[in-house]
């Protein structure tokens, strides 16, 4: 008897348990939701409001309007292309330091990884970093959003977990060959890698994608340079959407497109990619996590 | 000792391309991380625009003296360490009670698929976030609506106007944001656990909240114990990256952390000695914070960074 009515507690305890993941998930997904259905209704019906489930007057004006829009598509770009030289150049340079690093007869091995963890916990504040940039000539610069973050000691750490489990066979081999250590690096040690630099490659992506600070601190006067997430932080923070607005013609203007509703296919469309990518995401990120978890 | 020599100049020899390699990578970290570091000495200097480093007249501790006797300090650091700290409490706690609930699932499928959805918004940008919570939260928002329709509010209320919802704000779209990311560490460390301790526990009698009170969290406080010692070392930190986007001139008595102060006096005033006199101070309080708190968690638990 008394078994029977604790079983019960157990089982009131599972369906509200499996009630509040049910909650949990809802509140991660509705507001993406929410922006995605306003983005694709007209403007005057998302200003009247309670626009929550479906599109009310469903159009794609919006859209046209963003892509219409210089500014965007050029921070758009921007955007691309300071992912993927960001991330190729990053990985590829954080692969190769690591490598070395990874070998324990380097010479000079302790110091280095000392002066790398030191950088782990300290760093010279926000100020010194910008006189940096600002006398290194990148103020205003593509190089801002590469260079800066070419190397990082984190990023390296999970490298080298990686790099110390393959096996030294492999190499032997390349070097009575006469192979130097940098041919080993590219030839043999970076094609038996892929699981490692797909998950340092996605850290680093999904960053450069998301960053919206460096496009607003070292992007002062050549504003064509700033990113997508600079430039919505902008619309957010200024409301210059406006102007977004002004580009379309009149007809169009007063009924369908708000600026409002540009910006919520704004965000759109800049979340767009990420969701592409989120499968590849999981899978990788959730090892990525796993590795770097390991004492370096 | 010539033969020592001689022989690390031939092993300096032999690894020339792998120390060729590293040194790439040193040299970065002296630029980016080191030159920093050295340029810190403008806090104590009077630096100007057209100084070269080093060339500045040398002050002493006045921006430190200047800093803790502004009338803003005392509001910095409140507004620092309170959000902080509510972050060290429920931000903290909520990734690893949620981590126990869902392992309580038994259904996999399902259990996989609230896992996914939860980290969605770890991907999104504090820029896409903060603009749905701009738009959400103001007076016409769907939150104000929603607390109307329920009958707690009489007329829609401007919350990132008002400076005392602000720390709430933070938190709350905090946990929002990185519940489901930092349950995976715990989950990974719960399904880490030798299952014959739980059918140990099962023939001894143990309940499933015995088991989980008594296997599960023991068995995981390590890994809370490293999380714990890292997040102590953000405190001074309080996540720039969202407090920017959600800041404005409405709520600044609440929102003004540290990293905002430092960024209006440098950036907006170009006042670089001051304010790189308070990112020093910053700089060296979460050092020993983080010191202290692996200390205290090597002593107790165990576990440390190093």
């Amino acid at each position: 008897m008394k078994r029977k009515s604790k079983l019960k507690k157990w089982k009131a305890f599972d369906v509200c348990n499996v009630l509040f993941m049910v909650v949990i998930c809802f509140l991660m997904i509705y507001p993406i939701w929410y922006v995605i259905v306003n983005s694709f209704s007209e403007g005057t019906e998302v200003l009247k409001g309670g626009i929550y489930w479906w599109p009310r007057k469903f159009c794609l004006e919006n859209y046209t309007a963003v892509f219409k829009n210089k500014e965007i598509y050029t921070s758009f770009g921007i955007t691309v292309l300071k992912t993927v030289v960001g991330t190729v150049t990053s990985v590829l340079f954080t692969a190769m330091v690591a490598y070395g690093l990874s070998k324990p007869y380097l010479v000079g091995r302790k110091f280095f990884m000392i002066m790398g963890i030191i950088t782990m916990f300290f760093s010279g504040g926000l100020i010194p970093y910008f006189l940096l940039i600002k006398q290194l000539g990148m103020l205003d610069s593509f190089w801002v959003y590469i260079i800066p973050s070419l190397f990082g000691f984190y990023n390296a750490i999970i490298f080298m977990t990686f790099f110390r489990n393959i096996p030294v066979e492999l190499e032997e081999s390349a070097r009575i060959d006469g192979a130097n250590d940098f041919v080993i690096f590219l030839k043999i040690i970076l094609p038996v890698s892929g699981p490692v630099l797909a998950t340092i490659a996605l850290f680093n992506g999904v960053g450069q994608w998301n960053d919206y600070f460096t496009g607003v601190i070292y992007i002062t006067n050549e504003q064509w340079l700033i990113p997508i997430q600079t430039f919505l932080y902008k619309i957010i923070s200024e409301s210059s959407s406006t102007r977004i607005v002004q580009n379309m013609p009149a007809t169009v203007r007063n009924s369908m497109v708000t600026s409002t509703t540009v910006k919520y296919a704004t965000m759109v469309v800049t979340t767009f990619p990420i969701v592409c990518v989120y499968p590849f995401l999981q899978k990788y990120f959730v090892q990525g996590i796993m590795v770097g978890s390991v004492k370096g | 000792m010539k033969g020592k020599n001689g022989n690390l100049w031939k092993k300096i020899r032999q690894q020339r391309f792998l120390l060729m390699m590293v040194l790439l990578g040193m040299i970065w970290l002296l630029v980016f991380c080191y030159f920093p570091m050295y340029g810190c000495q403008i806090a104590f200097q009077n630096y100007r625009i057209t100084d070269t480093l080093g060339s500045s007249q040398w002050v002493g501790l006045k921006w430190f003296q200047k800093f803790f006797q502004d009338p803003v300090f005392f509001q910095v650091m409140k507004n620092t360490l309170g959000i902080s700290l509510l972050k060290l409490v429920f931000g903290f706690t909520a990734p690893i009670v949620f981590a126990l609930l869902l392992n309580e699932i038994r259904n996999i499928r399902f259990k996989r698929i609230v896992q996914t959805l939860s980290y969605l918004p770890h991907f999104l940008s504090w820029v896409i976030l903060g603009g749905i919570m701009i738009t959400w939260l103001s007076d016409t928002g769907v939150i104000n609506k929603a607390l109307i329709a329920l009958g707690i509010l009489d007329a829609g209320v401007s919350f990132l106007a008002k400076p005392e919802y602000f720390w709430g704000i933070s938190v709350i779209s905090e946990i929002w944001k990185e519940l489901g990311w930092g349950a995976i560490i715990y989950l990974a460390a719960i399904s880490g656990i030798d299952p014959s301790l739980y059918e140990a526990a099962e023939i001894d009698g143990a309940n499933r909240f015995q088991r989980l009170w008594y296997i599960t969290l023991p068995e995981i406080s390590g890994t809370i114990a490293i999380l714990f010692i890292l997040q102590v070392g953000g405190i001074m930190g309080s996540n720039f990256d969202q407090i920017f986007v959600l800041h404005n001139a409405l709520n600044d008595t609440a929102s003004n952390v540290i990293d905002m102060f430092v960024y209006k006096i440098g950036i907006g005033n170009a006042s670089y000695s001051y304010a790189t006199a308070i990112g020093l101070f910053r700089s060296v309080v979460s050092l020993v914070l983080l010191l202290i708190a692996n200390r205290v968690s090597g002593k107790l638990e165990g576990s440390s960074l190093f």
